[in-house]
């Protein structure tokens, strides 16, 4: 937890952001021996697709890995419209009757994850859905709560926590919130 | 005509207020629906063929001219976004008993309707519709013209703009050919304005005298008579459908002439590159256009422009209806 990013100083914010490398290691050792052996993986684009590849590549037994964009299932499409970029969902693997974990790089207000379960039960009514998140910053909107959680932080409202990829590595920043829906 | 702003397509932020013509419409504008399109393609793939987004809106498809393809891919888009889609064949209802188009528009958005997708045999009856709500301070309702007289179809040319990309990847090293009835189709009108935009360097027009625009070169468009040497290393070939009423006049001698000069036929598709797609908008006319083998052979991407014609109406619906 010592690797800070910088960031602007704000009211509230804490020192420094969890070390993404550390906080993956903490919820892998969480994941394994929990996440069924043949548990499929279905990450939330951009920064949950990212984290989804690398659990299913470090987590032991054979793990399908799904993308979903939610963007056609958000409740803010009334106020925000469309993103600009809409990915395409991608789930390579029967849905019904499988067991589900939904990865996710920040857990916030919890409506990309009330979006991409909704999402899911369309094509399919699976046998159980986990969430695993890398980081969880507090701030409900919803009645959510992760199965498995790599490291918890307290952000001001009006930054969020962005997850980048340099290489093979994650890094985790804050930058001011934009007019894009939030996680 | 009756134009208030330069572009009455586009809301104060740029963003996408109506869809009228492809004439004038920003090449990001087009690239963002066609990118649009793209994840709305798979959802026709799943169990569920519906996503949320217009839940609870209310379409109205005014046809006040006859066309069952068009009112039924813009009707399934529509229930694929679950909305309420309500079919008015408007042709043969209220404007019979004398009520004015603005008058029908007032009524219906007395029942709430949040778009209209209008077709009209009258050039421009789109943009009055969409003048008259503005005027009205009605911008919570959008206009989609389905094909105003031999204006525009503009949801026709942006699905085979999306066509083109998804075989041909980008626009900018293409030679695409339009051929046939060019003077009367509002289909080739929005797409030659399409492919200008999205930076495609060489558009040919081929057909006839008669059926071609006499400014026809205007819009950026190469000119042949001779279709032999018109699909000459083309990349795409668009064929027009021929209207039986257009053989009727002096324009033409008769379908079999036609066929003979301008008719697809696989012998005419081997000078066009080895790889050239073949597209038609529909409904076909077989052996006055385009040769039966032709239009079933392994160049043609006839059916699927109809599977991306509902992705690429869906994807204009979203933007539009999204706050």
């Amino acid at each position: 937890m010592t690797n800070a990013t910088p960031t602007k100083t704000t009211e509230g914010l804490p020192e420094a952001l969890p070390e993404a490398e550390q906080a993956l290691a903490a919820l892998l050792d969480k994941m394994r021996g929990s996440v069924a052996m043949d548990a499929k993986l279905i990450g939330i684009y951009s920064g949950g697709a990212w984290l989804a590849e690398r659990l299913a590549a470090l987590l032991p037994g054979e793990h399908p890995v799904g993308f979903i964009d939610v963007s056609f299932y958000r409740d803010d499409y009334g106020q925000k419209g469309l993103r600009a970029k809409v990915a395409t969902t991608t789930l390579p693997f029967e849905v019904e009757g499988s067991r589900i974990v939904l990865i996710d790089d920040v857990l916030y207000t919890g409506r990309s994850v009330r979006a991409a379960i909704n999402e899911i039960f369309d094509y399919g009514r699976p046998e159980k859905i986990e969430l695993a998140v890398l980081v969880d910053r507090g701030g409900r909107e919803l009645p959510i709560e992760a199965t498995y959680v790599g490291a918890r932080v307290t952000v001001a409202r009006e930054l969020s926590v962005v997850l980048n990829r340099d290489g093979d590595r994650f890094e985790l920043s804050v930058e001011p919130v934009t007019g894009e829906p939030r996680a | 005509m009756l134009r208030t702003s330069p572009n009455p397509q586009l809301n104060a932020d740029g963003a996408l207020q109506h869809l009228l013509t492809l004439e004038g419409m920003p090449a990001e504008i087009i690239e963002r629906i066609l990118d649009t399109a793209v994840p709305f393609v798979s959802i026709a793939e799943r169990d569920v063929k519906k996503v949320p987004l217009l839940r609870g809106k209310t379409v109205f498809n005014l046809f006040f001219e006859n066309s069952t393809r068009t009112r039924t891919t813009f009707e399934i888009a529509a229930k694929r976004l679950s909305a309420d889609v309500i079919n008015l064949n408007v042709g043969v209802s209220s404007t019979n008993k004398g009520e004015t188009l603005l008058d029908t528009i007032d009524n219906l958005v007395a029942m709430n309707a949040d778009m209209f997708v209008v077709r009209h045999a009258q050039s421009g009856a789109p943009h009055l519709i969409a003048q008259h709500l503005s005027e009205r301070q009605r911008d919570h309702i959008h206009v989609i013209n389905a094909g105003d007289g031999r204006h525009a179809h503009p949801t026709q040319g942006l699905l085979d703009l999306f066509t083109i990309r998804h075989y041909k990847h980008e626009f900018s090293k293409l030679t695409v050919a339009v051929v046939g009835d060019v003077l009367h189709s509002r289909v080739a009108r929005s797409l030659i304005h399409g492919l200008r935009t999205m930076g495609v360097p060489e558009v040919r027009a081929i057909g006839p005298q008669t059926l071609l625009p006499t400014a026809v070169e205007k819009l950026g468009v190469r000119v042949f008579h001779d279709m032999r040497i018109g699909l000459a290393g083309c990349d795409v070939i668009v064929m027009l459908r021929l209207q039986s009423e257009r053989m009727k006049g002096s324009l033409l001698p008769s379908a079999g002439e036609f066929f003979k000069h301008y008719g697809l036929t696989a012998d005419k598709l081997a000078l066009a590159k080895p790889d050239a797609i073949v597209m038609h908008p529909g409904p076909m006319n077989r052996g006055v256009e385009i040769d039966s083998a032709v239009a079933d052979g392994k160049h043609s991407v006839i059916l699927p422009q109809v599977t991306f014609g509902i992705a690429v109406r869906m994807a204009v619906m979203s933007m539009l209806a999204g706050g």
